[in-house]
């Protein structure tokens, strides 16, 4: 499905301008996607793969570096489909050229190599999104990611999530009731990432056409504590926020390797008073997000 | 990835870090033989197990002679410690450490692990050795002392010595510690470490430092770099459908209700969860097939729900992304069709290819409750439930 550009409207991170390299586009998932990126809009303008540069994936031309690709077609995004081996030195090779919105798809980078790649990171405007993300979408305008693109549609709800399936239960549960998105980023299920929550409620927070901010947590660490702060001293659009992982036994990771409980951090419960406390709406029940946020708008409507 | 204590300080001692004399039995007899070759007694006899809280659960034995520990061996080989952390099933011990009982001048606390939020190594250091960390940094945390490694210089030499000084320790001492940290954070970084720990750290009354006990878990995600710490993996502490999953690169943690869940990504497994519980049921599992699953490990996963007797109904939920939903439905019409299944399962699909996985269903000959919507599929869950205890 294709929408027609909104130059009007607004979104984060990325928009209808955006050119998208796709590091990795000859392997099974990045051919998958970038075909699924470019039905859905999103400017794919070049491939990397190391020694195949110089064929064409489809109509997209495919360079052997980063650099080669950016220098040809004026990319200034990348999307990083690369086995976990090599996929924090893809992301450094994104920023070393410059990029400036690199998504790295990839689950299972080593945690030292990902450490290496934000030090490497330091000092340059780049942004990382992920890895181990879904990606970002600004709903009509640009995808950069492995989200379903029909589920979305514009509007201005910001959404932003450390869930890949998750989010697009949310999603669909906002786009059946009419609520569109301005832009849906996921944050990565990793112990270290690239953008956090509280990076992302910055820039929500900015964008004219976003209206209120669903967070959708999860049990481990510590982002929802520090996004709860900075909502509380920065923030004047209204936050409603998911946690996942209330029935978690403690001490067990779930899947992500961020999500565990240890030594009485990162439990549901204290995130869920954390938030609570500082006014932002908590829903319990992930069948009822949607609602949730249909009546914190509904309220502030009539407010 | 976690090892046994002993696994863990074969390898701080090939990093230059002291530890105790000891030997490794697999039955009385050579605990026996084990306490002999060290001649000198006191001993300590301590359970191999993946689980913290040895000592208060009984599998930490001190003993005078190697008569007493092989008694000791006798009475707890074989059996399963059930301690603070090892889940009410316990862990089976199947080898224990004999070692030689140090005396203690003092005991101190040494462990490294990443900072989330800073993004680098951390080592954390304390004068209150033998306790959880988690507790001294709870009751006292001017007593925990802490230091950033910078990931590109790494580990410099004036922060450990400014670990061993905060410390209190002086002279000779101040290097010794300083020497065992730079060696555990090379260990760190060598073995891709999540998390390693000397708790207690000791300093003898001859003034030597020695790991008292040590605990290295590893980076899962780093090892396919480390098939020499794949090799110290021990089945036998994990739960043999967990084991089962693994092979096959799910997510899978076995729990107590009877709710059997497949669900694509692991917040959705645990909103998943939350959901059931929410219904008035209980989960019997965690299962991530993952965001780029097959349809073998589409199969695997469901033959895995299967195998669970607590299980009564099965809950698919699946909302593709990079797993397409037809992968999806390939893989359980073909596991259904493997084993004949006979339980009530409710699926609920929704993303890309959706349609193509709806077909599939709607095409097995099999019967499938399909839902669509959360609430929905929650509701439908817990009638099937419902249905089940009836009959």
């Amino acid at each position: 499905m294709r929408y027609a550009p909104c130059r009007n409207e607004m979104s984060i991170l990325i928009d209808q301008n955006t050119k998208v390299i796709i590091q990795g586009i000859t392997g099974g998932e990045g051919a998958f996607h970038a075909r699924q990126m470019k039905e859905y809009g999103t400017k794919v303008v070049a491939g990397v793969t190391p020694g195949k540069g110089g064929q064409k994936f489809e109509d997209v031309p495919v360079f052997n570096t980063v650099r080669d690709a950016v220098e040809n077609t004026g990319a200034n995004a990348s999307a990083i489909f690369v086995p976990p081996p090599f996929a924090a030195d893809a992301i450094m090779e994104a920023v070393d050229a410059k990029l400036e919105t690199v998504v790295c798809l990839t689950e299972g980078i080593p945690t030292l190599d990902m450490i290496a790649a934000k030090q490497f990171m330091k000092g340059t405007n780049s942004k990382l999104i992920g890895p181990n993300t879904p990606g970002i979408i600004s709903p009509g305008k640009c995808k950069i990611g492995v989200m379903a693109g029909y589920i979305h549609i514009p509007g201005r709800v910001g959404v932003t999530s450390r869930s890949g399936t998750l989010t697009y239960e949310v999603v669909d549960q906002l786009t059946k009731l009419g609520i569109g998105q301005s832009s849906c980023v996921g944050i990565g299920g990793d112990p270290i990432i690239g953008l956090s929550f509280v990076d992302i409620l910055k820039l929500f927070e900015k964008d004219k056409n976003t209206d209120i901010v669903i967070i959708i947590g999860e049990i481990g660490g510590r982002a929802e504590e520090e996004a709860a702060d900075f909502f509380r001293k920065n923030m004047s659009k209204p936050v409603v926020a998911f946690i996942a992982g209330i029935t978690s036994p403690p001490g067990r990771r779930m899947g992500h390797a961020g999500a565990i409980v240890s030594g009485g951090v990162g439990g549901a419960r204290e995130k869920i008073d954390t938030l609570e406390k500082t006014g932002i709406t908590v829903v319990k029940n992930p069948a009822e997000i949607g609602e949730t946020v249909a009546r914190v708008l509904a309220v502030r409507k009539f407010a | 990835m976690k090892i046994h204590e002993y696994q863990a300080k074969a390898l701080i001692q090939s990093y230059g870090i002291p530890i105790p004399r000891g030997h490794i039995a697999k039955n009385p007899e050579d605990t026996l033989k084990a306490a002999q070759a060290i001649k000198k007694g006191p001993f300590v006899v301590k359970a191999q197990v993946h689980a913290g809280g040895r000592g208060k659960a009984g599998g930490i034995s001190i003993v005078e002679t190697p008569v007493e520990a092989e008694a000791f061996a006798a009475e707890i080989l074989g059996t399963r410690l059930i301690t603070g952390q090892s889940g009410d099933e316990g862990k089976p011990v199947h080898t224990l450490l004999v070692e030689e009982a140090l005396l203690s001048k003092m005991e101190v606390y040494l462990g490294i692990a990443i900072d989330r939020s800073k993004g680098c190594p951390v080592i954390l250091a304390s004068a209150r050795g033998g306790m959880e960390i988690e507790k001294v940094a709870e009751e006292s945390p001017g007593m925990v002392i802490t230091e950033e490694v910078h990931p590109a210089v790494g580990l410099r030499p004036f922060q450990s010595s400014r670990i061993s000084y905060g410390i209190q320790f002086e002279g000779r001492l101040v290097k010794k510690m300083s020497a065992i940290i730079q060696n555990l954070y090379r260990l760190f970084i060598d073995k891709d470490c999540s998390l390693a720990e000397i708790n207690p750290l000791v300093v003898t009354r001859d003034g030597e430092m020695v790991a008292l006990d040590a605990k290295l878990n590893f980076d899962d995600y780093a090892l396919f770099r480390h098939p020499d710490i794949v090799a110290l993996r021990d089945l036998s502490q994990e739960n043999p459908l967990e084991i089962e999953a693994s092979k096959y690169n799910l997510n899978y943690i076995k729990l107590k209700g009877n709710v059997g869940c497949m669900v694509n990504g692991a917040g959705l497994a645990m909103a998943t969860m939350d959901l059931i519980k929410l219904s008035g049921a209980e989960p019997a599992n965690f299962l991530d097939v993952g965001g780029g699953a097959t349809a073998e490990m589409v199969r695997e996963g469901f033959k895995l729900l299967l195998f669970d007797e607590e299980v009564k109904v099965i809950f698919i939920n699946i909302f593709g992304g990079i797993l397409r939903c037809d992968t999806l439905a390939k893989g359980v019409v073909e596991a259904a069709k493997e084993l004949s299944i006979d339980l009530p399962t409710v699926v609920r699909l929704e993303g890309t290819n959706v349609a193509e996985g709806r077909k599939i269903f709607a095409e097995s000959g099999l019967e499938f409750t399909i839902a669509s919507g959360l609430g929905e599929a929650a509701s439908k869950v817990a009638l099937a439930l419902r249905g089940r205890s009836v009959l």
